[in-house]
């Protein structure tokens, strides 16, 4: 009797575990977004979910999603990587083995992108990383895209930009060595410049370790050096500090950014230190036109502020991933051959005309596309100074 | 040479932080014989505190309610956070160490590890994971010394440390509640048997360490004003190797060993490589304390009696 009734209860519970997932498999496209909403840079996060949000409304307002002749509902899956490697890595394999999500979005960060992009590949989930510009995201991984340009044509843009308008000879980096991004721009950006300048060009080669805040030793040491121009491929956060002390240590030469510094809250942070510098990104707020203005005039009438590079390369992440399940054929309903389908319909996608311009897919899932050098005016804004084209 | 100098300015900037932190580790240990590992989150909340009411004080003044200069807007919000971040130390003290007094040691060391989480987190859910500017009360200006470059800011963290640092000081030679602080340091089974309020002077050492902590936490948002809600951790951890380096429980060893803490960090980056900075400055640490497991001025008996 106890027996029977033990029986009849586990048949239950395990039924109840089961059958959400059974319906969901059939009936909705769930689309995980890896995101940093917490921990360092919770801007990125912030901008990547708004950005999600729009796109689910207009998926929505048609009614699902349309793959071989019928509509499917989209649900996303967002979670918080603390902007951590080992959060993100946790965060993707819950979204792929509990959540069962088609495809991943995010993470943005190449420190998060890179471990994260293994775990997709090992378990056979496509993903596209919107932001990260480090090639080892999608290096030998079928199953990882991404969004935006990388780090090795970033380098070059930046170190040709800066002895092009100013003709300097001497450059100095300073960089944060625990963070794949900033340590893997800082490389290529130092091999571009002493291609051009000659070795040894890169008089100071200064590092610091995340969290860090005071910047004054190294920046003393490249005051010192004699360099003319100062390159930081750091973050937001960091970017405020080490621009005000530089100034405090009385360096009146340009400070030069990369793509990491387009963040929404970087003016915000540095204030006054930051007008009139320059630094390389996806789009160019400013001035936009045709859809990218259409998005950002959304975009900011929701949020109240202009959206930054990382919203609109998620955008552009998601039209990507959209045409793509829509091409895949049809939707089975067996999650590991519809991600297999899904995969192989993004790898089919050549070019993409997207709001941070136009790209053309590599062999590796790479995009070839423009870069555009932004300074930052006297009100803080964004604006375009420069394009340069692979 | 201005190399040498500009560096060394850089050092006392640096160190002050460490040292005020650092004092407020010490005077916990010294007292109740507990490394108060949340100390790192309250110089946080402080800097936090500060903010809001930096920020507050700033807009009153821009409506006119208010008619203050902007220094005098930044040495009022020393004090008001100062006096509100002692209550959250004295909070701290009474509902997270104050029922493990007799526990062992290491349970009340887990407990601030504890207190320094929900306090993190407990920001994080109060103002979101958001980085916040510190209101910039004080026009940054910088002197050029023949090649040293010494800015307004500087000056003024350095000089209200010392000003703090010497007040603590003549506090606890001076007054009898520091008298009682000293005889508590000295034997804190026997004291309270003589009538000195136990209780009373715990509270009374966490007030000040925290008031300190939030000074501390308001001159670094002047410096650096990023604040992020865990920007606490890792410094807390430098300035508790600061106060063990002093020697635990005393004060001035907690002051010196803070500012040479800071010299260290600052001049292995000047030599070596800054990649290697923290690796060559905390080996160095390891060794003195090697050779001085005490610190500077640690007594060897009070270690041993209690740890």
């Amino acid at each position: 009797m106890r027996k029977g009734l033990l029986f009849v209860v586990s048949c239950l519970v395990i039924g109840l575990i089961f059958s959400p997932c059974a319906w969901g498999k059939a009936k909705t496209i769930k689309v995980g977004i890896n995101a940093p909403m917490t921990g360092d840079i919770p801007k990125v996060g912030e901008g990547t979910k708004f950005a999600a949000q729009m796109w689910l409304k207009d998926i929505n307002a048609a009614g699902g999603l349309q793959v071989g002749g019928k509509k499917y509902p989209v649900e996303l899956v967002i979670e918080d990587n603390e902007s951590k490697a080992e959060s993100a890595v946790k965060v993707a394999t819950k979204m792929i083995t509990e959540d069962e999500v088609l495809v991943i979005v995010g993470p943005q960060a190449s420190k998060q992108a890179i471990p994260a992009g293994g775990v997709a590949n090992n378990y056979g989930t496509p993903m596209i990383s919107p932001w990260s510009t480090n090639p080892d995201t999608t290096k030998d991984r079928p199953f990882v895209f991404r969004g935006c340009f990388l780090d090795p044509f970033q380098g070059p843009v930046l170190a040709n930009f800066i002895k092009e308008e100013f003709g300097y000879k001497k450059a100095a980096v300073l960089y944060d060595v625990a963070s794949d991004y900033p340590k893997g721009l800082a490389e290529f950006f130092k091999e571009a410049w002493e291609k051009v300048n000659g070795a040894g060009s890169v008089v100071a080669y200064e590092s610091f370790t995340t969290k860090d805040a005071d910047f004054s030793s190294q920046l003393t040491k490249i005051i010192k050096s004699g360099a003319d121009v100062l390159f930081t491929p750091q973050y937001y956060n960091e970017v405020a500090l080490i621009v005000q002390q530089a100034h405090e240590l009385g360096w009146k030469k340009p400070i030069v950014g990369s793509d990491s510094w387009g963040s929404a809250e970087t003016v915000e942070l540095c204030g006054k230190d930051c007008y009139g510098l320059f630094f390389s990104t996806h789009y160019a707020s400013a001035a936009a036109k045709g859809a990218t203005k259409v998005f950002i005039d959304r975009y900011k009438k929701k949020h109240g502020y202009v959206p930054d590079d990382v919203g609109a390369l998620t955008w552009d992440s998601l039209l990507i991933v959209q045409e793509a399940i829509q091409s895949a054929g049809k939707i089975t309903g067996n999650i590991e051959k519809d991600r297999k389908a899904v995969r192989d319909a993004l790898a089919r996608i050549k070019e993409f005309d997207g709001i941070t311009g136009k790209m053309t897919f590599t062999e590796d899932g790479d995009p070839i596309k423009c870069a555009v050098v932004v300074k930052i005016s006297d009100k803080g804004e964004y604006e375009f100074y420069k394009s340069v084209c692979p | 040479m201005e190399f040498f100098f500009q560096n060394l300015v850089n050092a006392l900037q640096w160190g002050s932080f460490y040292a005020l932190i650092a004092l407020g580790y010490s005077m916990v240990y010294g007292i109740l014989m507990l490394f108060n590992f949340a100390h790192g989150d309250i110089f946080m909340v402080g800097a936090y505190i500060g903010f809001g009411v930096a920020t507050g004080l700033a807009t009153l003044a821009s409506m006119g309610a208010i008619a203050l200069p902007n220094w005098v807007i930044l040495v009022l919000t020393i004090i008001i956070s100062m006096f509100l971040t002692s209550f959250v130390g004295m909070i701290v003290e009474r509902l997270g160490y104050r029922p493990l007094r007799e526990a062992p040691r290491a349970s009340a060391a887990i407990t601030g590890l504890m207190i320094g989480i929900i306090l993190e987190t407990g920001n994080l859910a109060l103002l979101g994971a958001r980085r916040v500017r510190f209101p910039s009360l004080i026009e940054s200006t910088t002197y050029d010394l023949g090649g040293v470059f010494v800015t307004n800011k500087k000056i003024m963290i350095v000089g209200v440390s010392l000003m703090l640092m010497l007040a603590l000081h003549q506090f606890v030679r001076r007054t009898k509640y520091g008298m009682a602080m000293r005889a508590m340091a000295f034997d804190y089974v026997v004291v309270p048997l003589m009538g000195v309020p136990i209780n009373t002077i715990a509270a009374m050492t966490f007030a000040i360490g925290s008031a300190l902590a939030a000074a501390a936490g308001i001159l670094f948002g002047v410096a650096y004003p990023v604040l992020d809600p865990y920007m606490g951790i890792v410094f807390g951890w430098k300035a508790f190797v600061a106060a063990i380096l002093g020697g635990r429980g005393s004060i001035l060893g907690a002051t010196l060993a803070g500012f040479l803490l800071g010299f260290i960090e600052i001049f292995v980056a000047m030599i070596f490589p800054s990649t290697l900075r923290d690796l060559i400055a905390y080996s160095i640490i390891l060794i003195i304390l090697t050779f001085r497991p005490h610190g500077f001025f640690g007594e060897p008996y009070s270690a041993r009696l209690r740890l």
